[in-house]
């Protein structure tokens, strides 16, 4: 849980920042389902979480539960000490301030790649379009597509694409990104595209929850690694005592066969 | 043959009003319809209900039937001396709107719900993600379906003219009764007819090319 001790070595320091994200007793049901099981889990200010664990094990639906794409059956989420608010303007508000990265991208498709980055900003921040625009080139600029900004997304190559995504999430300054398998549909040459563009933006010190496979990235970017299977958190770890020495059989299980195929 | 020179005015007459009346009732019922389609995909329950309600009743009524009640039941509590334009075109868009409705609804199931989900986690209200989003992304699917809802709109408003308004069908029956060749009339006003179904699947097949290239 959140008071597990995480020492400042390799895997990266955990910073002291204050809760940001807060699920309690956290349950949620699929038809007979049991996908989330009283899941508990704090997100601090400034802290990288990354969410591993076996397909089905209820880790994509946990990073959609924080800002409320699925709705959850008992238990409370809490974004920055204010709980999730019912669909409606309140619940458009606090989404607003929680960027989602997608493992589809799902780049509005009829319109281009800056306009992408300028309609959250425009629409919903009311910013001025000079302003959205002048800001939406800087961060396409940052994530390296700024060259692509009239082109449609079908234009764009799946890494560039989820560039974009990131792009257009960051432009609404969110306080927490959530990036739900970023990279789990892109071709294995433009993975990393996209992890050095995360990896960047963890050491600026974005707060993230990542549900990944990307050992690698968990290891160098991660301050805590949560590792869920069957609707459970099974272990909580600093990345580099969780993958050399996993607490959990399942975890060992895990590891064993992601590690060494 | 003679008849069309003989009663020309009498059929410019009754093309201009089956052209107006298919006109604005064509826009009530688009209006209407992308409307109610959006009731029946909004997450407000009384909304959706609302919206199933209206395609139910209005889909499954004869538009004999409803021409009936906008002809004499609707000026017994509203619109008290409103013409017969007016009231044909309440029942022919009411009418058209439910299968308006339903092909709008079809085109927002083809864009993908991470669209919308996207749309969404950005902190866009349900409206916006609909009006900018999913609608836009829509329009493509529902062109081709709508173009043949507006070309049935155009011949059901024959209806019309049984009730008095002055149209096509009006006129061609007006003529009958004159006791003209009923063969000659019926050409003459289905080639009028034809100028009007034509130029709606031509318009629509302009839009459809022109959406085509915008991506």
């Amino acid at each position: 849980m959140s008071e597990v001790p995480v020492t400042e070595n390799a895997g990266g320091a955990a910073p002291a920042g204050d809760p940001l994200v807060v699920l309690d007793k956290v349950n949620k049901h699929f038809g007979a389902l049991h996908v989330l099981q009283d899941i508990n889990l704090t997100i601090r200010r400034g802290e990288v979480v990354v969410v591993i664990g076996p397909s089905g094990s209820g880790k994509s639906t946990l990073c959609r539960t924080i800002n409320r794409l699925e709705t959850i059956d008992t238990g409370t989420i809490a974004i920055d000490g204010k709980p999730l608010p019912q669909e409606g303007r309140e619940l458009a508000r606090l989404r607003a301030d929680v960027g989602m990265v997608f493992q589809s991208f799902n780049l509005f498709a009829h319109k281009t790649v800056l306009e992408n980055v300028m309609l959250g900003q425009t629409k919903v921040r009311r910013t001025e379009k000079a302003a959205a625009e002048k800001k939406a080139r800087t961060l396409l600029d940052r994530v390296g597509v700024g060259a692509q900004a009239e082109k449609y997304p079908a234009q764009l190559s799946g890494g560039q694409q989820q560039r974009v995504a990131i792009a257009r999430a960051l432009a609404m300054d969110p306080k927490v990104m959530l990036f739900d398998e970023p990279t789990s549909a892109l071709d294995p040459e433009m993975i990393n595209e996209v992890l050095e563009v995360m990896q960047q933006l963890a050491r600026e010190g974005m707060t993230m929850v990542v549900v990944t496979h990307e050992m690698g990235f968990a290891r160098s970017a991660a301050n805590r690694v949560v590792f869920m299977a069957d609707g459970k958190i099974i272990e909580e770890a600093e990345p580099t005592q969780f993958f050399d020495n996993p607490r959990s059989d399942r975890a060992k299980d895990f590891l064993s066969k992601i590690l060494h195929h | 043959m003679n008849v069309l020179l003989d009663y020309l005015p009498e059929f410019r007459d009754g093309f201009l009003g089956t052209l107006a009346i298919t006109v604005s009732s064509a826009l009530l019922a688009l209006v209407l319809g992308v409307l109610i389609a959006g009731f029946r995909v909004s997450p407000v329950p009384p909304l959706r209900a609302f919206g199933t309600a209206w395609v139910t009743v209005l889909r499954n009524t004869p538009l004999t039937l409803l021409f009936l009640v906008a002809f004499f039941v609707v000026p017994q509590i509203l619109f008290q001396g409103a013409s017969p334009y007016v009231l044909g075109t309440l029942a022919l868009g009411f009418y058209t709107s439910s299968f308006v409705c339903e092909a709008v609804r079809a085109g927002i199931t083809t864009v993908p719900l991470g669209q919308a989900e996207a749309a969404r986690s950005l902190g866009m209200t349900f409206a916006q993600t609909l009006r900018m989003v999913v609608l836009p992304q829509a329009t493509r699917t529902v062109i081709p379906p709508l173009s043949s809802i507006i070309i049935a709109l155009t011949k059901n408003s024959a209806i019309a003219g049984a009730f008095g308004y002055g149209e096509l069908f009006n006129v061609s029956k007006l003529l009958n009764d004159k006791g003209y060749a009923i063969a000659w009339i019926f050409l003459w006003t289905a080639l009028a007819y034809l100028v009007i179904t034509f130029s709606i699947s031509g318009l629509f097949r302009l839009v459809e090319r022109r959406l085509g290239v915008a991506r």
